[in-house]
Order: C-alpha cells, then structure tokens, then sequence
C-alpha cells in the first residue's frame, strides 16, 4: 500500500508543470546525451532531410545530403512526437499553463480569449486562430511555418541548433542569429500579430 | 538499430519540452512581450549548464561514442546573413509560437494543424534551396 501511494505522488510530482530551471537542465542533459552519441543538437535539419527523402536533390544539389548520417534525426524527431502523446495520455498538468495575468489581459483585447482559445484548453495552441477550418487559419499556419523553415536554412540552424547548441559552444554567429530571432520576434509580436488579429 | 538510441532520447525531449511548457504559443508570446521570466530562465539554465558540459567534455577530451572527441564546426561569420535570417525565423517562431522541436512535440500532443506548420516548413526549406545563390550569404 505503502508503495502503491508513493508511486501515485510521484506521478502527481512529475505532472505538475516543471519549473524553468529543471527544464532548463533537462535541455542541457538532451544537448550533452546528443554530443556524447557523436552527434549535434539540431532539429530543422529534419526538413532538409524530409526534401532529400522525397527526391529534391536532382533538382538542387544543396538536397544532395548523404542521408545515412541524418536518419537519427528523424528518429529522434519521431521519438519528439511520442514523448509528446505519453505526456497528453499520462503526464498532463492539471491546469492550463499559468501565463501572467498581464499576458491574458493583452490577448483578451485582440480577441483571444484565454485559455478558451485552445480548443483542449492546455494552453498550448490558440487553435481558434490556427485551424484547418478557416482559409485564415490555414494560410497562417503554413506561412509561420515556411518563415521558420526557410530562416532556419538560411541561417543554418533553428533554437536547438544556435541558441542551445551554438551559444553552448559560444559560438558568435550563433549569437548573432539570435538577436534576429528576437528582432522578427518582437517585429511580429507587437506590430504585425495585432495587424493581422485586426484584420 | 542504432537509430533507437535517438528515438529514445527523442521520447525524452518530448516529454522535456512538454513539461516546460516551451511548446506553449502562449509563453512564447509571453517571452516577446516580457511579461514572464520563465522562457529566459529555461533557455539561460540550458545554455549555462550546456556550456559547462561542453567545456568539460573538450576540457578532458572525452571520447564520444563513436571514438570522436568533441569538436564544433565554426561558421563563417556573416553578419548580414544571420541577422537576416534570424529575423525570418523569429517572425515565423512568433506567429505560429513554436520552433522544429516543438512543432513535432505539439502533434503528439494532439495538436493535427501541426501537419500544415511542418509542412509549411519543409515548404520554406525547399524554396530556400531554390533562392539561396540569390541571397547574401
């Protein structure tokens, strides 16, 4: 009985949502296991590896990729979605996630309502905005996603790649890619977004 | 066979990301507005504590498992290049408020739109290999 209880406050423990510096660490221990099996932390290369899979590179020799050397990218991408169900199916946090109350105040005046936006109300996806049954939400859904696959290549390399991986290794290009990342964050966040919530 | 070792350090990447709550729209929005520390200090604690595992493992030449040590291939520096194409990810990471990771992470998580954001990324990947001799680099 004893041990049936600790189990079920353990589980109770592990559900609750995780505090930044334990996240934080756990980051570091998947970058340190990464370069420990001789590999670099890095997952927008999967995209690459995705076109070189489907033929681009007769096309265009950059997709000429020898892929022997990327298909543990793709496992551990895969192995992301599973981590992904096992925590929804068995370690989901109780509540939504607990953004500042300033936060939701701001949402609730461009008209996202929190956290009713999410269609699971976990907090995760404003899925009243990003949705398959709106022209609106599908066309916002694929131009994020091809702004972010299409700087990732540019500047070779994504946040895993250049602002854990890089600045681990305190590299200067890395820095530099992250200040533009926050230059089309903030660019994005504060004039754009409300633009197109306006609209 | 080798490939399950990453499948399951994948499994826990995704649990990671998913109890960090860095998969959240909603916190990534929060980190652009400054309205929460809790972003900073999961990337700042990753980077901190990855930067001493990688100076320790250079430090006393680890050997990796495949019988390499540590190295990092430096890249050209490009200050035009990055700052442009960090800008383009940032706008794209703040719109659909999540990067590659998390993108796989959130369609475990039962998030199917995700299918249309990583398909607009392997879309964007594929024109950047069309464009990139016209790009500054």
């Amino acid at each position: 009985m004893e041990l049936i209880g600790n189990t079920s406050s353990f589980w109770d423990f592990i559900s609750q949502p995780w505090h930044w510096a334990v996240s934080g660490a756990a980051i570091a221990l998947t970058l340190a296991l990464l370069t420990w099996m001789g590999r670099s932390f890095g997952v927008s290369t999967t995209f690459k590896g995705i076109c070189t899979i489907a033929g681009a590179g007769k096309r265009i020799p950059f997709f000429n990729m020898d892929m022997k050397d990327e298909y543990w990218r793709i496992a551990f991408a895969l192995g992301g979605i599973l981590g992904g169900f096992i925590t929804a199916q068995f370690l989901q946090s109780p509540e939504p996630v607990a953004i500042s109350e300033s936060t939701i105040e701001y949402l609730g005046t461009i008209g996202i309502a929190y956290p009713e936006s999410d269609a699971l109300e976990r907090g995760f996806v404003p899925t009243e905005i990003f949705n398959f049954t709106s022209i609106k939400g599908i066309i916002l859904a694929l131009a994020g996603g091809f702004l972010v696959g299409f700087g990732a290549r540019y500047g070779d390399g994504c946040t895993s790649g250049h602002a854990i991986s890089g600045l681990a290794h305190l590299q200067l290009p890395s820095l530099i890619t992250v200040i533009g990342f926050f230059i089309g964050g903030l660019l994005m966040t504060h004039l754009l977004f409300p633009l197109l919530m306006g609209g | 066979m080798k490939n399950t070792s990453f499948f399951i350090v994948g499994i826990f990447f995704g649990i990671v990301m998913t109890k960090s709550e860095a998969i959240s729209w909603f916190r990534i929005h929060e980190m652009f507005r400054f309205e929460s520390f809790h972003m900073y200090g999961i990337i700042g604690t990753a980077v901190i504590l990855g930067a001493a595992a990688m100076w320790a493992m250079k430090k006393f030449k680890m050997k990796t498992l495949r019988g390499t040590f540590v190295t990092y291939n430096p890249m050209k520096l490009s200050i035009k290049r990055h700052l442009l194409a960090g800008s383009i990810f940032g706008l794209g990471w703040a719109l659909v408020g999540c990067c590659p990771g998390p993108m796989y992470v959130l369609l475990g998580n039962g998030y199917a739109i995700m299918i249309l954001v990583i398909l607009g990324a392997i879309l964007g990947t594929y024109t950047y290999g069309l464009v990139m001799n016209k790009l500054p680099h």
